[in-house]
């Protein structure tokens, strides 16, 4: 075992008192250099040894990595409300209601047959623990992580955030639309009955 | 009246920047970047900083003896600012040029010591009440070497004129009513036959003029750290380990007052110690031969250039020592208690009688 010298005498308090200006001074010399804002993967993200280590936030940041979990994105045009994603979510913060389409329509930019119209397609990010697992049951890869982070908000109602591409006049006429063709297949199917039983 | 207007504008601008500068060389010192945002560079931050306090409510505890509460931030700046009315500015500007200027400023300047005991009862608050007694023992104690290393000075210079003392330190001596025929010698002594009356310059500055000075002025530059409350000595603020100190209780505008007569202190403290051990007013180089950079970088007394030479190397000189002040913050860790009171009584006090007794046989080789 090493033993630390204990060392003193007016000398040593001197020079090491100097050793200490030195320091500080040296620090405040370099403090002309500054750290940039390097990607992790970049040769000179461990090669700033001085400097000024601060970025200035909202100005500068260091990106952030390409598979990092951050803010939820739907792309609701291509999402085929098959609530997957609402069904794997561990903490149930996507909430959303569907209503079926009378007509096909339109294919998803995958090629995917749409029936299904989205009135509410609701993402709690507040609630959100970001685990990643609806981006990837999503059959359409419609739902994604974007690599925004800071969105921050005053009220905590704004942290939801309304994905649905519907007007609740346009979803209410969606509804309607379904439940006169369901009238109206309801008719046709006791029509039929009717004749069947006839016949 | 008038010059108490130009001190008092000189004072707050000085303080402004001192406050800026503080945070901007604490930021550099620790890697960090200090204040960006208010004007270039946060440069406008100490200016809307004191903007803010001054729209802060003002609070009076209920509990607080009203008067002595609310008088004590007014006596100990009127204390701080009352030194200033004997600091020569110039080869011509003083704002009141009395001949015992050095005594009366250890005088006013001890009032501050009530001040602070004033603020911390008033307040009736146990905390205060500690800080303040911390800040009188400690201030208290270093008056004793810092008042021995000035004692030093003045006998090596035979005056208590600070203008004297001013003029004494450089290639003008003998414009000053009385000295007009005194001689500087080389480290004060005639046997080595190098006059430098006419070289001035930083070879007669006191701390050449007498080296054994440089002890005094290192003794006096460690007591006025003590006194301004700075680091390592600011036991009584311990930013870290207390509230506040003494002022704990006191918010708006009298924060104002007690933050800015701090800040004044350190600028008095470092004044006192350019003037009487590193030449004052007087420009650090010399006339050498034909080369007569003295007296370029003088100016003419009782014109402008010389009212603007003399502050310039004032100021210049403060800032080195301000400058320094601020870097020891951020260098040496906060002595304890008891080894605060060690080095005031064991070490300093002492080695300051030994300067004393040096002083005045070096004086006696002097004449
Ligand atoms: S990331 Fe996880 S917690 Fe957030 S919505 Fe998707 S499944 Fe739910
Ligand atoms: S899993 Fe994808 S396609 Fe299915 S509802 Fe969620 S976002 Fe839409």
């Amino acid at each position: 075992m090493n033993k630390v010298k204990h060392r003193s005498g007016f000398w040593f308090a001197v020079t090491s008192l100097v050793s200490g200006l030195r320091l500080t001074w040296q620090h405040f010399v370099r403090a002309k250099n500054r750290r940039t804002p390097e990607y992790v993967t970049d040769k000179n993200y461990f090669n700033q040894p001085d400097g000024l280590v601060t970025l200035t936030y909202p100005y500068e940041a260091i990106p952030v990595p390409d598979n990092g979990r951050y803010r939820l994105h739907n792309e609701i045009d291509d999402c085929i409300v098959c609530d997957l994603c609402a069904k794997i979510c561990p903490v149930n913060c996507i909430t959303i209601e569907s209503v079926k389409a009378t007509e096909e329509i339109g294919l998803t930019s995958d090629g995917t047959k749409k029936r299904l119209y989205a009135p509410v397609f609701d993402i709690d990010m507040a609630k959100c623990c970001y685990c990643g697992l609806c981006t990837t049951v999503c059959p359409t890869d419609c739902l994604t992580m974007t690599p925004v982070y800071d969105f921050a908000e005053v009220d905590i109602k704004n942290m939801i955030y309304h994905f649905t591409d519907l007007s609740p006049e346009q979803a209410e006429e969606k509804k309607q639309l379904l439940a006169k063709q369901q009238e109206e297949m309801a008719a046709a199917k006791a029509a039929a009955l009717a004749a069947r039983k006839q016949g | 009246m008038l010059a108490f207007v130009l001190t008092l504008v000189l004072l707050l601008s000085i303080v402004i920047v001192l406050a800026y500068v503080e945070r901007k060389v604490a930021a550099f010192m620790q890697d960090r970047m200090g204040p960006t945002e208010a004007g270039p560079y946060g440069s406008l931050q100490s200016v809307l900083d004191v903007l803010k306090l001054l729209q802060k409510e003002d609070i009076v505890p209920a509990a607080a003896d009203k008067n002595l509460f609310k008088l004590a931030p007014i006596l100990i700046f009127a204390a701080v600012f009352a030194g200033f009315a004997v600091i020569p500015f110039t080869p011509d500007l003083v704002p009141a040029g009395i001949g015992i200027g050095v005594f009366y400023l250890l005088a006013i300047i001890s009032l501050d010591v009530i001040g602070l005991l004033m603020a911390g009862w008033g307040s009736n608050n146990k905390y205060a009440m500690l800080g303040a007694m911390r800040s009188v023992a400690q201030i208290v104690s270093y008056e004793i070497p810092a008042g021995l290393a000035i004692l030093a000075a003045v006998m090596v210079c035979q005056s208590l004129d600070f203008q004297e003392i001013s003029y004494q330190q450089g290639a003008l001596m003998n414009r000053f009513p009385g000295l007009e025929f005194e001689m500087n010698w080389l480290f004060g002594i005639e046997a080595l036959g190098i006059n430098t009356t006419t070289i001035g310059g930083i070879t007669t500055w006191n701390i050449f003029r007498a080296p054994i000075l440089l002890v005094a002025f290192v003794i006096y530059f460690i007591a006025s750290l003590a006194e301004s409350n700075r680091a390592p000595f600011d036991i009584p603020e311990a930013e870290s380990e207390l509230v506040a100190g003494f002022h704990v209780e006191y918010s708006g505008f009298r924060f104002a007052i007690l933050f800015l007569a701090e800040y004044s202190m350190m600028v008095l403290v470092s004044l006192v110690a350019v003037i009487l051990f590193l030449g004052s007013w007087n420009t650090p180089l010399p006339n050498v031969g034909p080369v007569s950079l003295a007296y370029w970088t003088t100016g003419t007394i009782g014109e402008l250039s010389g009212i603007l030479w003399g502050g310039f190397w004032l100021l210049s000189k403060t800032f080195v020592l301000l400058f320094l002040q601020l870097q020891l913050r951020w260098t040496y860790p906060r002595l304890r208690v008891d080894q605060l009171m060690h080095l005031c009584w064991k070490v300093l006090t002492p080695i300051a009688l030994a300067v004393i007794l040096i002083a005045g046989i070096w004086r006696l080789l002097m004449i």
